[in-house]
């Protein structure tokens, strides 16, 4: 059992090596089977790790793993090892298989790129790293996987390096996600000073003891780490490095920024759930945060034309619903939106990457048009992916998933109605932005001819996410009494307080889903029986507005970019150094003065030699 | 005696190296890498000793010299010089080979600088006796300046005398204090003797440890280097050879380090601990002035020297932070920025062998013909930057966490550091590797001897940054030797420390009852 789950970031970063080492020499089949080929194994060891934990579920709720010591010095020791509970196994689970469809995909996706091994290569470090991270037992071998994915983010944003635009947008990536990193590495600090470790069980434990709620310093630490999960999770006001990193290959967006490295905010704050339970007013400011981020992302897809920028905005969104659900304190469901998020997100971006992909690197919607009789198996996957994000009721499994975060948004002790509120009009604007999207690119008139038939490479993945993306909601359904995945989470994460409502539940979901259809409802008026309303919103100025995201690129420029390069533009040959020049300058003029008294005239010295006498005289005559 | 072979060796290899170079070029390098080689394995061998859990030195010796003086042939190793000669050793190396095609007038001479210099620099890790010391010190100035003047670039002249002037007005500054201390341990004891072991322990005024600690300073702080005392650094750097630069970088630097931690703190504990707030705002006004240079710099090689201001800071931060935990991060961003930075100049010096600039202006998009340079300047960029799983980031985490423990403010000041390196680092690589191409270079990718070299690089910087515990449990006894000496003689400054740690409270919170 051990063995299997260090095995699994094993398998991954083990075939990075050898497609780094020797990528160049092998073939592209044999690349594409190493890189595919040991995510797949994972996905496996995972399935078999799995079993074995549910099995000796609930009597062992966590399997530790040691590898070796990586340092032990004053009072810090820090191991290389791993720990295997139900919110790790959840991860593992998705990372690795809808990790493993992605790298199918990304076989026939590539096939033509010229850095075929190069692109592989990253993904399977990036495997590996996400896996460390949620697998690692100890804050800062977590912090090791967390960088390491920021990296490979960085690496596959700017993977067609080329083009300056993506090389700016990973830059912009890895720097914005870098200062929540340097918060959140700040806040590992204050952990490690007052407990004297990192093992992330044993600081939950001893803070629970030692820390009252509340305290100051629980909620400065608490904040320092969200800090962190801000960043990556691209929530408010960090979100504006993810839009732009749509410049990587589908897959990357799909694996990297939709499915898996995004939510590793979202894992971060379930893993330290305890810690800020112990920081009511920043478990509030989570809530707050994720219903803003949920509704001005939300704005921002309906007005994007980029179809990839739809949906990188939608993920920013979506994000948001989780990060309400861990500020109300619903973790299960938090982390059940994230499972479902990755089948359908997922499942859009490859959609997308296809669409993209077929039309000659067309990313604008309203170029498109008319594709679902020309690719139906592309266009019926991806409208059961829009289906789920928009939360169509009963039978898709975003329904399911996001419904309980509504729910207990509003149920829950910490939660309130205006939570709610921003819940559900996030579901309005969800589901609008979702068909609209549908409509544009898939009905209408075809603005662009599709170039190929996507191959089986690509279409099986689909078709599985696809099915995922539907049935994986039954694991948790309310209504017909299954709640299989919240009792396997609650085995490590608590079980959310409910305020007593009675049974207002069954009144909310109904609700909810009158919302999600109107909201298709609307988006068929407008974007299919092109209602005039369209035009004039479509032309506006605050539809420009929330296309560009709110501004906050435009602030940020303002008050940090703008100044830091000019600082440095002024000062490039440091002011420090006129001193130097001072010096001299100042010793070659003393020489210039001192020279002439050395010019080999004799006029000059016989005059000096006067003038000097008739000083003295003077001076001494005067006395 | 293996200790002055060490140092002999690197002499009779300078001679010989020299005289050989007349005849054939060829010869004076093979002398060198086999000199340089011999003392690589003498020095592993004192790695496999058992550690004592006492503080011991690994080896001890020595002879008379100028005994009316008091002056010895004192050289002893412990942990920390062992890390500091190995480092010096590999990366002597490695200088010589990365200078095997690049270097071609003069090469006898060339050869007998280098061994020259290494030989100051193994003295300077190695001298217990403060005469013998400031000897070593100054037997790596000279042949540096001819390094810098003879086979420099551009504006070499202007560079060599900077940085000597700088070098030497510090050196004096440290001689003066040598001979002060000299003194005043002579009247009080009777015993005049420059040996460091006896001066330890010397009992001056408070005014008086200041000002001759304030001397060595001056020769530490230029060396380091720290702002506003580093202007020799950028030009020198850039001057260079690159095997100059390397030397200069990876090890002239740490003389510095090594100095602070050697002699300042055990030397003059009290007036060390009055310094230290200034010390540490130097830190980081370095960690940080030096990081906004670097980010400003369209010279390349110019950018990497500023870096290493940026990454000294933390050195000085943590020497200043007495503890522990700083202190292996010290040791350790010793010898991981010897490394990386040193990987990063000898990237440049490749680059401009190539295209014959360091413009970072005119490169660009050069990952498509060179993707082995282009990996391994990302994977020195990642070091530089303070990525997990190499060795800078080890460092620099344990220099904050020890930096945290004494000011909180220092230390979070300093982490901005991090998102510093991060902004600069990415611009080594957008400027160089990726985008779009300026000029259409005509270059070739790594060759066999520079992928060794490079190869070699990245192991060291992987292994120090996922196997850091060798380097820990080695530099473990001198640490601990260095803080004993701080802790003992500096009794008012634990209740003054303990004013402070109650204003830290609200960070070290603890539940009441």
């Amino acid at each position: 059992m051990t063995i299997y789950l260090a095995l699994i970031p094993a398998f991954p970063i083990l075939s990075f090596l050898i497609l780094a080492l020797f990528g160049q020499k092998l073939s592209r089949k044999t690349t594409g089977l190493v890189g595919a080929g040991s995510v797949g194994l994972s996905a496996l060891l995972t399935l078999i790790v799995a079993y074995g934990f549910l099995r000796s579920i609930p009597e062992i709720r966590s399997y530790p793993v040691f590898i070796w010591e990586w340092v032990n010095t004053g009072n810090l020791k820090v191991d290389i090892s791993f720990s295997l509970d139900a919110l790790s196994l959840v991860f593992c689970f998705v990372i690795t298989f809808v990790g493993f469809l992605i790298h199918i995909y990304s076989i026939a996706f590539m096939a033509k790129d010229e850095g075929f091994a190069r692109f592989f290569a990253y993904m399977n470090l990036f495997v590996g790293s996400m896996l460390i991270l949620v697998l690692a037992d100890n804050i800062l071998l977590l912090y090791l996987g967390w960088e390491g994915v920021g990296l490979c983010s960085y690496l596959l944003i700017g993977f067609w390096y080329k083009d300056p635009e993506n090389n700016y947008a990973a830059r912009k990536a890895f720097i914005i996600t870098r200062i929540g990193d340097t918060a959140m590495i700040i806040g590992i600090i204050i952990l490690f000073l007052n407990f004297g470790t990192v093992n992330i069980n044993e600081l939950m434990q001893q803070a629970s003891e030692k820390w009252s709620v509340g305290s100051f310093v629980a909620v400065i630490t608490t904040a320092l780490l969200l800090g962190g999960a801000l960043g990556k999770s691209a929530q408010l006001p960090l979100q504006t490095w993810l839009p732009d990193a749509m410049a990587g290959p589908s897959p990357v967006s799909a694996l990297i920024h939709a499915a898996t490295m995004v939510t590793a905010g979202v894992y971060l704050i379930a893993r330290m759930h305890v810690l800020f339970s112990l920081a009511p007013v920043v478990q509030s400011a989570i809530a707050i945060i994720g219903a803003l981020t949920l509704l001005l992302a939300g704005f921002s897809a309906l007005a994007q034309h980029d179809l990839k920028r739809i949906l990188a905005y939608s993920t920013i969104s979506q994000i948001g619903y989780m990060f309400l659900a861990l500020g109300v304190g619903a973790w299960s469901a938090a982390v059940f939106h994230f499972m479902i998020h990755a089948f359908f997100k997922a499942l859009l971006f490859l959609g997308a990457g296809v669409v993209i992909l077929v039309l000659k690197e067309e990313h604008n919607i309203f170029r498109m048009g008319g594709l679902h009789k020309k690719m139906p198996v592309v266009y019926i996957t991806f409208l059961i992916g829009a289906a789920s994000l928009s939360a169509l009721p009963l039978i898709t499994a975003g329904f399911y998933s996001k419904d309980q975060i509504l729910w207990e948004a509003f149920s829950s002790v910490n939660g309130s109605i205006w939570l709610w509120l921003a819940g559900i009009a996030g579901v309005f604007i969800t589901a609008l932005y979702s068909f609209r999207m549908i409509f544009i690119t898939f009905y209408g008139e075809a603005r662009t001819q599709p170039s190929f038939t996507p191959g089986k490479l690509m279409t099986v993945p689909l078709i599985i996410l696809a099915v995922l993306s539907l049935v994986g909601g039954f694991v948790e359904m309310p209504m017909a009494n299954i709640h299989l995945f919240s009792r396997l989470v609650d085995n490590t994460l608590p079980t959310v307080v409910i305020k007593d409502h009675g049974n207002l539940e069954y009144l909310f979901q109904a609700v909810s889903a009158i919302i999600a259809l109107s909201g298709i409802y609307l988006a068929y008026l407008i974007y299919y029986k092109k209602s005039a309303l369209a035009e004039i919103y479509n032309h506006g100025t605050l539809n420009k507005f929330f296309e560009k995201g709110w501004g906050f690129d435009k602030l940020y420029d303002m008050i940090f970019v703008k100044p830091i390069v000019w600082l440095s533009e002024i000062d490039r040959d440091d002011f420090f150094d006129w001193f130097n020049i001072g010096i001299a300058r100042l010793a070659l003029w003393i020489n210039s003065v001192l020279r002439i008294t050395q010019n080999g005239k004799l006029r000059w010295y016989l005059m000096s030699f006067v003038i000097g006498i008739a000083l003295i005289l003077t001076y001494m005559l005067n006395k | 005696m293996i200790l002055l072979y060490l140092i002999v060796i690197l002499l009779v290899g300078a001679f010989l190296a020299w005289i050989a170079g007349k005849r054939n070029p060829l010869w004076s390098r093979v002398i060198s890498l086999a000199a340089l080689s011999i003392d690589l394995v003498l020095t592993m061998s004192f790695s496999f000793q058992p550690l004592a859990p006492e503080y011991k030195w690994l080896a001890d010796i020595k002879l008379d010299w100028i005994s009316e003086f008091g002056i010895s042939l004192h050289l002893a190793l412990d942990g920390l010089s062992l890390l500091l000669l190995l480092l010096t050793f590999f990366l002597g190396i490695l200088a010589v080979i990365i200078s095997w095609k690049e270097i071609n007038s003069k090469v006898g001479f060339f050869h007998f600088n280098l061994l020259l210099i290494m030989a100051g620099i193994v003295g300077v890790f190695l001298s217990l006796d403060l005469f013998l010391f400031y000897f070593f010190w100054e037997l790596m100035l000279v042949p540096m300046y001819f390094l810098i003047g003879i086979w420099g670039h551009e504006n070499k002249t202007a560079a060599s005398y900077k940085f000597f002037l700088y070098t030497q007005a510090g050196g004096l500054l440290m001689f003066i204090s040598i001979l002060a201390l000299y003194f005043i341990h002579g009247r009080s004891t009777g015993l005049y003797t420059f040996d460091y072991l006896q001066l330890l322990g010397t009992e001056m005024s408070s005014s008086t440890g200041m000002f001759i600690m304030l001397g060595f300073l001056a020769a530490f702080l230029v060396k380091l280097p720290v702002v506003p005392l580093h202007n020799w650094l950028p030009d020198a750097h850039t001057e260079a050879p690159t095997a100059g630069s390397l030397i200069l970088a990876a090890l002239l630097l740490k003389t510095g380090a090594y100095g602070l931690l050697r002699f300042i703190i055990p030397l003059f504990p009290s007036a060390a601990v009055i310094f230290a707030p200034i010390g540490m705002l130097l830190g980081i006004i370095g960690i940080l002035y030096g990081a906004k240079l670097a980010f400003a710099q369209v010279d390349l090689k110019r950018l990497v020297a500023y870096t290493s201001v940026s990454h000294m800071g933390f050195v000085i931060l943590g020497v200043f932070s007495f503890n522990e935990l700083a202190y292996q991060g010290v040791v350790m961003q010793m010898l991981a920025h010897g490394i990386s930075t040193g990987a990063l100049f000898i990237m440049v010096g490749q680059l401009s062998g190539r295209l014959h600039t360091r413009d970072l202006r005119k490169m660009g998009g050069l990952w498509e013909q060179a993707p082995v340079m282009g990996t391994m300047g990302l994977i020195f960029s990642m070091a530089s930057l303070g990525l997990p799983g190499l060795g800078n980031f080890i460092a620099e985490l344990l220099i904050l966490i020890g930096a945290f423990k004494s000011s909180i403010l220092m230390s979070c000041l300093a982490s901005l550091g991090l998102i510093a390196a991060t902004i600069y680092s990415l611009r080594i690589l957008q400027k160089v590797f990726y985008g779009n191409k300026n000029k259409n270079w005509d270059m070739n990718d790594l060759t066999i001897r520079e992928r060794i070299v490079s190869a070699s690089l990245v192991i060291v910087i992987v292994v120090l940054g996922l196997f850091p515990q060798p380097v820990f449990n080695a530099a473990k006894p001198a640490i601990l030797k260095t803080l004993e000496a701080q802790k003992e003689k500096t009794i008012p400054f634990t209740e003054s420390s303990k004013d402070k740690s109650s204003t830290n409270n609200i960070f070290f919170f603890h539940r009441s009852n």
